[in-house]
């Protein structure tokens, strides 16, 4: 299969030609080498795994992506373009929004306000207008509020709208992240470990939502995630790393049935 | 003894009851320093929310602000222009602090910030005396359309004086913060303020530029020194001296908490208040200077019982 062809798969989803090609990535830190020439690529549709046990260097290949971290060595390549060395928020720009591992959210803010954070950069009206909440500043706030609300009724967090992001238990702060990020209407949806820490049922919910965003938008998803059953579910392909280096990249059951990722990861108790 | 007790216990209250008219005139100039003071505070704040740095320079920037104001008004610039030119002056401040200063030192420790905040009061400093001379100048109160005469008010025979520039000075203030107050809550910009004072990382992913809201708070907080700047300088004059002033909102910083906007204008008020009581009605006992230290005294009793201030986050230790 070539870079552009697209095929459809089991589940009858089509997956188009290749969005996003990491090439010969390394990341280090000092003496550490969070990541060894490590390449890859995200197709367009699909979503995409990355595993492995702790300290593998997945987080790191995220920030990689988002531009949080700059790679000592490699290339990113973009919708058929070498990135150039570009800032967080100029990758957000161009359609990359992400969750953190640990969940950061606008504590001083409610559930509307973390998710009307995602529009920030299709808001274009003059601060002036905003400030008086007239004419063509007060309607371009209510289509994007609407917006949002949408959003936050897909991930049914409706009951939680006007509460402050701190209170909330862990579970649905993990929402809230998700909804800021698909307010953004991103092409390309970075999850680092977005089941961490929930129970089997909110597991399953997560899960659900996961693969309707990639349903109904269309998103492209890249995630990370220690639960190896909910990999098997949703991936589409799975990227192994282990201390940065990369042991397997391939369908979930050929990840699953590969010699080197058994020993190193299955293997052992997480 | 016993009249010593009397005269700290009794007496002050005696002459307060005594001149309610007097006490009344007291208790509005505390409110209209307490006014100025909250201001600074609030250049304080807004820096300190948004990019963790202790600003030492925010009172120099109320100096420098004024001074450049008065300077090319003496160079002939009309009021108006030298108004706009020195908004625009303030503009560059922040724009250069982001690129030379925060931009190169970010990611290190605060201490780090705030030496580099002192370093920036000393260029202030120099640059201000360098241009526009280190003598005292007077406030274009006039050219700016600003009152500058006084009423009289006479309870039940008493006499108080409001001067204009007092009142103007409130009214401006308050415009100020409700102001600031819509800025945060509605526009855009505020969001994306409010956003990075709570989390960085957050922000950089929703697509916020961190250099460009630096430069924003830090040019809002210039803007703030303007004001405060002509306003105080209309009361007094201009001068080098007025940045002792700022060492005021350190109290009123440690009363209001450093995060919070409320805070530094209820802190402002307090102190403000509080000072000008204490100076006229038991000022006498302890002799002069009683200002130069009643607002530290303030502030540190009550750090003693609370310690993250009025209305800031509160302080949970981790261990
Ligand atoms: N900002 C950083 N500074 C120093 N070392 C880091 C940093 N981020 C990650 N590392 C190191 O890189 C390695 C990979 O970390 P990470 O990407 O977080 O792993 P994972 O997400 O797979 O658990 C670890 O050894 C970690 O200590
Ligand atoms: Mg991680």
């Amino acid at each position: 299969m070539t870079a552009t062809d697209s095929y459809v798969t089991p589940d009858g989803r089509t997956i188009g030609g290749v969005m996003m090609e990491m090439k010969n990535i390394t990341l280090r830190f000092g003496g550490v080498v969070a990541i060894k020439d490590i390449s890859f690529d995200i197709r367009e549709g699909e979503i995409r795994a990355i595993i492995g046990p702790n300290g593998a260097g997945k987080s790191s290949m995220l920030n990689v992506i988002n531009g949080f971290y700059h790679p000592q060595e490699g290339e990113v390549w973009f919708r058929g373009e070498k990135r150039p060395s570009m800032k967080p928020y100029q990758i957000a720009a161009q359609g990359i929004a992400r969750t953190f591992q640990n969940i950061a959210l606008f504590h001083g803010m409610t559930t509307v306000e973390n998710v009307m954070t995602g529009r920030q950069l299709m808001m274009k009206k003059n601060f002036l207008w905003q400030m008086l909440r007239v004419g063509p500043a007060m309607a371009e706030e209510v289509v994007h509020r609407r917006r949002c609300e949408e959003i936050i009724d897909f991930l049914e967090i409706q009951h939680i709208r006007k509460e402050p992001v701190g209170n909330l238990p862990y579970g649905l702060q993990k929402r809230v992240e998700l909804a800021r990020a698909l307010a953004m209407e991103p092409k390309l949806l970075l999850l680092d470990e977005p089941m961490a820490g929930m129970n089997v049922e909110e597991k399953e919910d997560m899960s659900r939502f996961i693969l309707d965003v990639n349903d109904q938008y269309g998103t492209t998803i890249a995630l990370i995630e220690h639960d190896m059953s909910v990999v098997m579910d949703l991936a589409d392909r799975v990227v192994v790393l282990d201390y940065g280096k990369m042991l397997a990249d391939g369908t979930p059951d050929e990840v699953q049935k590969n010699q080197a990722v058994i020993d190193a990861y299955l293997g052992v108790e997480h | 003894m016993l009249d010593f007790l009397y005269s700290i216990f009794v007496g002050p209250f005696v002459d307060m009851w005594s001149l309610p008219d007097f006490l009344i005139q007291v208790l509005w100039e505390g409110f209209v320093s307490g006014v100025l003071y909250a201001l600074i505070a609030l250049g304080f704040v807004l820096i300190f929310k948004a990019s963790g740095v202790f600003n030492f320079a925010q009172g120099i920037m109320v100096v420098f602000s004024a001074l450049t104001l008065v300077g090319l008004t003496e160079l002939g610039v009309p009021a108006f222009l030298a108004l706009i030119i020195t908004l625009g002056v303030m503009y560059m401040l922040a724009f250069s602090v982001e690129r030379f200063v925060l931009r190169k030192l970010v990611n290190q420790p605060d201490i780090i910030l705030f030496m580099a905040t002192i370093g920036l009061t000393n260029i202030l400093i120099g640059l201000g005396q360098w241009i526009f001379g280190g003598e005292t100048k007077t406030m274009i109160t006039e050219q700016l359309w600003l009152p500058t005469g006084s009423s009289v008010w006479e309870p039940g025979g008493g006499l108080v004086i409001f001067q204009h520039i007092d009142i103007a000075a409130t009214v401006i203030a308050v415009l100020m913060i409700v102001g600031l107050g819509f800025f945060f809550s509605y526009t855009k910009v505020g969001r994306a303020l409010r956003a990075v004072a709570d989390d960085h990382q957050a922000s950089l992913s929703v697509g916020i530029s961190l250099n460009q809201i630096w430069v924003i708070v830090w040019f809002a907080a210039g803007i703030v020194a303007l004001v405060t700047g002509i306003m105080w300088g209309a009361r007094s004059d201009v001068s080098f001296s007025l940045q002792i002033i700022a060492l005021k909102a350190l109290p009123v910083l440690v009363l209001g908490g450093f995060t919070s906007i409320p805070g530094a204008i209820v802190g402002g008020l307090i102190i403000g208040i509080g000072e000008k009581i204490f100076e006229i009605y038991w000022g006498p006992l302890f002799g002069s200077g009683v200002e130069g230290w009643f607002a530290y005294v303030i502030a540190l009793i009550f750090l003693l019982f609370r310690p993250q201030g009025l209305f800031g986050d509160k302080i949970i230790e981790r261990v």
